[in-house]
């Protein structure tokens, strides 16, 4: 950088650290946990949520991370079939739980039919939130293969989109339901 | 097969709902140091010292980065204004204006190192409202010596915009209407918090940002930086969400003065509630005077807008600007008078938001247009399409002619919502009509690439933020080459990679980059025929190139076997350029005229709960002007997505502020947009098509319109099911009870010898027969 050193010069006062490595600030908790189908064996910290580890540990940055409080529903997963805001269960409360995330819902990279209607429909926008509608609305079909148009929309009411009129979403629901079924 | 006017599925779809899709946050960087920012729990407050020593105690700390550590005077800079501060400079103007940032190891490590930072400060007094930041005793958002040569720079008024033709104040009308409204502070909400990033890179720097507009972006660091502009990358990879919120830099330089520092690359995703602190639309209070004839004709308009802009100017005196110079609407005027003041506060900047400022004048100038209707006795469509412009009839002196069969526009929405049928009781009735002044200059280019297979790579400086301009990027090119959409291959957010873009904004991409990439095929077809006619020799004469149907002696020959003998033994490609370049003009009040308007008519009906006051609407129909869909299932979403956004600062959202300016509702739930369950209980969106937009195939922009004049459209439908007029927005069940009760404590008072069977909060001041001039 000696060319521009000048422009973009740092002050005595902003002297880079080194050495010293993050503490834990508390101890680990080794957890297992199957996703998505396959075992995963972890040691995370105590604090860490399962959003965390999922994104951060294993690299599965499907579920997206927003509000971080459990409002948007953009983190939404699913913990032994029912689905939960992964932003609010620590990642020692998940041990041995089966977690399904979005990166479970396609097979040998062939799209479900949820999945397909999505893309179908014109669901999807930025796609930001679609990991979670799509993960709600999956939760809503393995309990209730035939909701209607009112019941998708209480199912999705969790799952914030700014893009949308939710109507598209809403007509993917139906007509994954409806693939379902057949 | 053209697949221009289908529903070609979203370029990115799969990857979208297999989560494989990589948003900023997804992408990992090697080596990383994550950064939290600190920030005081008030609007304004002097920087009295900072003692960062407990922080950089933390293990993992590699660096803390205050103003002191920056150079001095500290680097400012902004898209109109150089105002905004790498970090607060000794005073902060904004709740939620970082005064430092940590970066460490882990994001617990800089979390924990954020909170250890000692700042001592001294709260001031700060302005929040218009008329906190207009008291002549107002303390000053901007210091006066950042204003040299400015006359107002004692005052909290940044700019003051005047616009208008006629004589106003000459002009006669039976009715004159003055009104003020208010819009609130709401933010764009973008799912996808914002996220930044910068490396050290040789001897420059990459900066990842959610950004809409990465050469701004490269512009802005190359100058904050000293560095050439080939020695700043920036990488944009697909928004989750833009809305205007990620046009301009926001936290960019900061991120790259501390990965300089640090040398190694840093890392800053905000939370949600910093993502709030960060942009918003500006609040406004708008005073409108209408003047009508008697028979619903528009004798004038005389409107006064005041903008209350946040701390720092980011491009909201271009956005009161640019909404204010169209404040009268899709109508012929014959005089108008327009005063738009932008006011600097001690609020988050405001920034652009889907229809950059037209919402909140519309909301005023529209609902103004139906007092005036329903005081002079004339139904509120009637009165619209009296005064709406013919297609190519001029209708702000001097400028650029409606664009479109408005009247078409607002008949089909009429229709949809049967306008003229039966109510039931209780129910009501609004329409309104929205315009938006399209991009006023532009500049893009765009590289297609012709693979030896052919396959094609586009390149694009647009920011695909699910508006689908990566799709129909790629429709527009296999459309003008002759392949299938499904064989491009869209490269954009990369300024290391695709040509120079001005913006993504304004509803331009399809217009202004579409128009690029027809010409970059066109560069490149013709280089096709060359090759083919040094390759044919004699036959040259008999070559023909269309669409990337070639012909050679009146042979069809695909454009793998024209490719083949185009370009020889070795392979190879064809590398096509174009440019769409609108210049603006001298001495246009906007710097140009629009390239085209975005025009949309809303109509709704509705009930109101009375035990609540909640607005229920039964059936929403929005209708567009959009010269040509170039992909229906895009437009819909856009315009359902708009409407339902325009929904939001209707009906739910706003910013509230506490007693000493600090956001008191950050977060999603005590914010509050729309849900699934927030809808209307029938959605009709519709657009017309009559192929006249300047853009390929005849396109105009869309993805705004129909967000413009929800609030006007939901307002009269509610004063035509109960009878109350409601000012302020948003519409909130509290708001709307209370106007009720007012109503029936009035009606009582009243007892049953009003004549008037409308009755309002009291603000109106009809003047029944009057000049322009009288107040």
């Amino acid at each position: 950088m000696a060319d521009v050193a000048g422009a973009h010069e740092i002050r005595p006062g902003a002297e880079v650290m080194g050495g010293q490595q993050p503490i834990e600030l508390m101890d680990a908790v080794p957890i297992r946990l199957t996703v998505n189908g396959r075992p995963r064996e972890l040691v995370v910290a105590p604090h860490h949520t399962l959003l965390d580890v999922l994104r951060d540990e294993l690299g599965l940055t499907g579920t997206k991370a927003c509000c971080l409080v459990g409002e948007c529903g953009a983190c939404t997963v699913m913990i032994d079939g029912r689905t939960v805001d992964s932003c609010l269960v620590l990642a020692a409360e998940a041990d041995g739980t089966a977690v399904t995330t979005v990166e479970g819902l396609a097979h040998d990279g062939e799209l479900s039919r949820l999945q397909q209607a999505f893309v179908d429909c014109g669901a999807v926008q930025c796609g930001f939130c679609i990991p979670g509608q799509l993960m709600s609305a999956h939760a809503l079909l393995v309990d209730k293969p035939h909701p209607d148009a009112a019941e998708v929309k209480e199912a999705l009411a969790g799952n914030l989109c700014r893009c949308a009129g939710y109507e598209q979403i809403v007509e993917a629901v139906l007509q994954g339901a409806e693939e379902h079924a057949k | 097969m053209t697949s221009i006017g289908t529903s070609t599925p979203r370029s990115g779809g799969y990857e979208r709902v297999t989560g494989t899709q990589r948003f900023l946050a997804d992408i990992p960087i090697a080596d990383v140091l994550h950064v939290k920012l600190v920030t005081l729990d008030c609007a304004r407050a002097r920087i009295v010292a900072i003692d960062t020593s407990a922080a950089r105690q933390v293990p993992g700390v590699r660096l803390v980065m205050t103003a002191s550590d920056l150079p001095q005077p500290v680097p400012r800079f902004g898209p109109q204004f150089k105002d905004r501060p790498v970090l607060a400079d000794r005073e902060t103007k904004y709740h939620g204006e970082p005064v430092a940032a940590v970066a460490a190891e882990t994001e617990d490590a800089a979390a924990e190192a954020a909170r250890l930072v000692a700042v001592e400060y001294e709260e001031l007094p700060a302005v929040f409202t218009v008329a906190g930041a207009l008291d002549p005793g107002a303390p000053l958002v901007r210091e006066p010596a950042l204003r040299p040569d400015d006359p107002l720079a004692g005052s909290n008024v940044l700019r003051v915009h005047r616009f208008g033709w006629g004589d106003v104040d000459g002009t006669s009308a039976d009715l004159v209407l003055e009104n003020t409204y208010r819009f609130p502070m709401v933010t764009q909400f973008a799912i996808e918090p914002h996220g930044f990033m910068a490396a050290p890179d040789g001897d420059g720097l990459t900066c990842w940002s959610t950004i809409q507009h990465p050469y701004q972006l490269q512009r802005a660091l190359a100058t904050i930086l000293g560095l050439p502009l080939a020695k700043v990358r920036v990488v944009a990879p697909d928004l989750g969400g833009g809305f205007g919120g990620k046009q301009s830099p926001k936290f960019e330089p900061l991120v790259a003065f501390m990965a300089l520092a640090a040398g190694r690359p840093v890392r800053l995703v905000l939370t949600l509630e910093e993502t709030f602190q960060a942009v918003r639309r500006a609040t406004a209070e708008i005073r409108v005077r209408t003047g009508f004839m008697r028979d619903g004709t528009l004798a004038f308009q005389d409107v006064r807008s005041d903008f209350l802009i946040g701390a720092y100017a980011d491009t909201a005196d271009r956005i009161v600007a640019k909404s204010n110079y169209v404040a009268c609407g899709p109508y012929r005027v014959p005089a108008a008078r327009i005063v738009a003041r932008s006011i600097l506060s001690h609020t988050t900047p405001s920034c652009a938001m889907r229809g950059i400022g037209t919402p909140q004048v519309n909301w005023a100038v529209e609902s103004n247009l139906d007092e005036g209707a329903r005081r002079l006795g004339i139904d509120g469509l009637a009165l619209r399409l009296r005064n709406l412009p013919r297609h190519g009839e001029q209708f702000i002196p001097g400028d650029a002619p409606a664009d479109g069969d408005w009247a078409q526009v607002v008949g089909r929405a009429a229709e949809l919502i049967d306008w003229n049928g039966p109510l039931a009781a209780g129910h009501g009735r609004g329409i309104a009509c929205g315009l938006k002044a399209g991009p006023t200059s532009g500049l893009s280019y765009a590289t297609v690439r012709l693979l030896a297979d052919g396959s094609v790579l586009v390149y694009a400086g647009t920011s695909e933020m699910g508006q689908g301009a990566r799709t129909v990027f790629a429709q527009i090119a296999a459309n003008e080459l002759g392949v299938p959409p499904e064989r491009v291959t869209v490269v954009m957010g990369d300024t290391s990679l695709v040509p120079f873009d001005l913006q993504t904004s304004a509803s331009r991409s399809t217009v202004f980059m579409g128009t690029a990439i027809v010409r970059a095929c066109a560069d490149l077809l013709e280089q096709l025929r060359t090759r083919l006619s040094q390759a044919e020799g004699p036959a040259a004469t008999a070559i023909s190139v269309d669409k990337g149907k070639v012909t050679i002696a009146e042979r069809e020959v695909s454009l793998a076997d024209a490719l083949r003998i185009a370009l020889g033994k070795l392979g190879g490609e064809l590398v096509g350029n174009g440019e769409m370049r609108r210049d603006g003009q001298a001495g246009h009040p906007l710097g140009g005229m629009p390239a085209f308007y975005e025009f949309n008519c809303t109509a709704v009906e509705g009930r109101v709960d009375e035990e609540t006051g909640e607005i229920v609407i039964n059936r929403y129909v929005s209708v567009g002007d959009v010269g040509r869909a170039l992909n229906p299932a895009h437009v819909r979403g856009q315009d359902e997505g708009s409407a339902v956004m325009g929904l939001g600062h209707t009906l739910m959202e706003h910013y509230i502020l506490d007693d000493g300016g600090r956001i008191r509702n950050l977060g999603a739930i005590d914010y509050r947009i729309p849900t699934s369950l927030d809808l209307p209980e029938e959605m009709h969106s519709e657009y017309v098509e009559n192929e006249d937009g300047p853009g390929p195939y005849g396109a105009k922009g869309v993805g705004e319109g129909a967000t413009l004049c929800v609030a006007p459209a939901v307002a009269a439908a509610v004063c035509s099911a109960t009878g109350v007029v409601i000012r302020d927005l948003p519409l909130s069940p509290e708001r709307v009870w209370t106007a009720l009760q007012a109503q029936g404590r009035a009606a009582e008072l009243a007892s049953d010898s009003s004549p008037e069977h409308l009755r309002d909060e009291g603000q109106a001041r009809p003047v029944p027969v009057g000049k322009g001039n009288s107040r």
